[in-house]
């Protein structure tokens, strides 16, 4: 690769194929946008999620009934939770950056099989769309949580059938976008990158895809089997007719475990490439980085019986699952140690992405050490079902992979669109959603030590004042939210900027134009070097 | 990354399989009339594995390809084993 970059193509947003305006985006099947209909969804779903949230802790914010009734809060944490997990994160990275970045990053000009992923965009857009019809139709959204836990998803009489394929055809989704990938990295990478020559987001990508293609369908038939029990009246999960409900659970999170795995690891892929770059440094033990990926993503099936402690599963099960859950630390903490390692004198760059990196670091060890406590089957029976849950799920989900999407995003945005956003505003912004976060989320741990139960629509007057605090945080992060994504439509709005390689960056994308043209390179490269090596171009 | 190595079967390889295939199928049908208690779904889900296995190997071509294919559904078929197993865990101590 040269090292002087000419701008002499047309970029994928300026490129005019066979259609014009909105056709040309929603039949592209350039990878490029395709990353973008998924990233704006994403985001369209996200800004809905975090408005049920909202009126979820206005709810909250004091004991007895306040702006809804309870049947309202129930379909509301159900519809926030299926929105936040099925629509914006399950997605999450890979769809959006993973699409857009990952081909570049292997030297492609797309991935293997194009038509499928604009396919899998449909069946995505067609998924949710059957989860809205679910909610607006019969008997109205669903009040099971986002779960459907048997027997109740079988007995309640709201629009569980229609949600529930909605959530089916979303896998489907999400099995063909990590199939694609599979077979991108394996059959399209540039001559000379053999697999230990791929940027550490790749690996992540790769253990991702492997958990997309395996685990999916898993829940998809479980899917299938309680339309079934409800339509037939099989009774594989009613224990009225011989059926097992602890068996739903189990097929249940046998896919929505590993399934925490798809929304972290392209997390961690991104933060790997943050830190790297943004510490000027070649990243430390990269092959431990790089397996430890494979063994997230491997070790993530077996520990799904840590959310059945208290199910009344056997209790041989339960020190077994609890033995397993605890390996899942230490492919966790090889990547923790290592990004440590990295920026260990390093010469650190303080630009916006590095600081939701760092974000990101401090929110998820809070939620990975918390998790120790519920991975222990001694401590969970305690906290179980509790508001404690909700806290570490939050750290994890939220501020692991969703603090990590907005890292990626402030990371690549230069890349993507070929110009700059305000960096104050980003910082400041970040500041507040960083405050919010915690004053929302943090209260919710001692919250669930004190007792009060999860997805309950009223409480004791002991638990106001710590509520009161959480709902004000969730003005706070709305309110940084709003700054955050403001500044980056802002810049979208701006001239063009040209500006190739803002962070000083040495994997593949930085090599070429911003925004990328449409076949990413006009030669294939050539690899010679390790992703990360300073190198003289 | 290694190449592709187009491989082309024989009709007759191709009848064979099918013979198995049918056979196989009217074994299942037949094995139903016989009384082995517990063992008829035992018998059942074998004869649907063999089944599932001469078509991974002979129609999708696992026998002829690179032997990365191999690993990758034996890899798949360890993780299914080995989760089957740990629900055992559960139903059989319960």
């Amino acid at each position: 690769m040269t090292g002087n970059i000419i701008h002499h193509q047309p970029s994928y947003l300026e490129y005019q194929g066979r259609y014009k305006g909105l056709l040309g985006w929603i039949l592209s099947t350039d990878h490029k946008r395709i990353a973008l209909l998924y990233l704006y969804s994403q985001l369209a779903f996200f800004f809905a999620g975090m408005i049920m949230g909202v009126f979820m802790r206005l709810e909250l914010i004091a004991p007895g009934r306040q702006i809804m009734d309870p049947a309202t809060y129930n379909a509301l944490f159900t519809m926030h939770g299926l929105t936040m997990i099925f629509l914006f994160i399950i997605p999450g990275l890979a769809a959006s950056f993973g699409n857009f970045f990952l081909p570049i990053l292997i030297g492609a000009k797309d991935v293997a099989f194009p038509k499928l992923n604009l396919f899998s965009w449909y069946l995505f857009v067609g998924g949710a769309l059957i989860v809205l019809i679910g909610m607006f139709t019969g008997d109205g959204p669903p009040d099971t949580g986002w779960t459907f836990y048997a027997p109740y998803s079988l007995r309640t009489n709201t629009n569980v059938v229609v949600t529930v394929f909605g959530a089916f055809v979303l896998g489907f989704s999400s099995v063909l976008t990590g199939l694609n990938f599979i077979v991108t990295i394996h059959r399209m990478r540039a001559p000379g990158m053999g697999f230990f020559r791929m940027p550490l987001f790749i690996w992540a990508m790769y253990g991702t895809a492997w958990i997309q293609l395996l685990a999916t369908p898993v829940v998809g038939i479980t899917f299938i089997m309680v339309i079934a029990d409800r339509l037939l009246g099989i009774g594989f999960f009613d224990p009225a007719k011989g059926g097992d409900p602890i068996l739903y659970q189990h097929l249940f999170w046998i896919y929505s475990h590993p399934a925490v795995y798809i929304m972290i690891l392209p997390a961690m892929g991104a933060i790997t490439e943050i830190i790297t770059t943004f510490s000027n440094r070649v990243v430390f033990g990269y092959k431990a980085i790089a397996m430890s990926s494979l063994a997230i993503a491997f070790v993530g099936y077996l520990v799904w019986g840590h959310h059945m402690f208290t199910s009344g599963m056997s209790e041989t099960a339960r020190w077994v699952f609890s033995l397993l859950t605890f390996l899942v630390a230490i492919p966790s903490a090889i990547k923790v140690f290592n990004w440590s390692a990295t920026l260990y004198k390093g010469s650190i760059n303080l630009q916006p992405p590095f600081w939701w990196a760092m974000a990101f670091i401090f929110v998820f060890m809070i939620g990975g050490l918390t998790g120790l406590v519920l991975g222990s089957v001694a401590t969970d029976v305690h906290v179980h079902d509790t508001m404690f849950v909700v806290a570490h799920f939050h750290y994890i989900v939220f501020g692991g992979a969703g603090l990590a999407f907005f890292a990626a995003l402030h990371y690549w945005y230069p890349k993507m669109f070929g110009k700059m956003y305000n960096k104050r505003v980003s910082n400041i912004g970040l500041l507040v959603v960083f405050i919010g976060f915690n004053t929302l989320y943090f209260p919710m741990f001692i919250l669930g030590i004190m007792g009060m139960p999860r997805r309950y629509y009223d409480y004791l007057p002991e638990f106001t004042f710590l509520n009161q605090i959480s709902t004000v945080g969730s003005w706070i992060l709305v309110t940084g939210m709003i700054i955050v994504v403001t500044n980056l439509l802002r810049a979208k709005k701006m001239a063009p900027e040209f500006i190739d390689n803002p962070w000083g960056g040495r994997t593949l994308e930085w090599k070429i134009q911003s925004p990328p043209p449409l076949e990413n390179f006009e030669e294939i490269p050539v690899i010679d070097h390790g992703p990360y090596d300073l190198v003289k171009d | 990354m290694s190449e592709l190595k187009p491989h082309i079967s024989s009709y007759g390889s191709h009848l064979f399989v099918l013979a198995c295939l049918i056979t196989l199928t009217g074994i299942t049908v037949a094995i139903t009339s016989v009384q082995l208690g517990a063992f008829n779904t035992t018998a059942a889900m074998m004869i649907a594995s063999t089944k599932a296995a001469i078509v991974l190997i002979y129609f999708m071509h696992l026998k002829f390809d690179d032997k990365i294919f191999r690993f990758m559904v034996t890899l798949v078929l360890a993780i299914y084993a080995i989760v089957i197993v740990i629900t055992f865990f559960d139903y059989l101590y319960r």
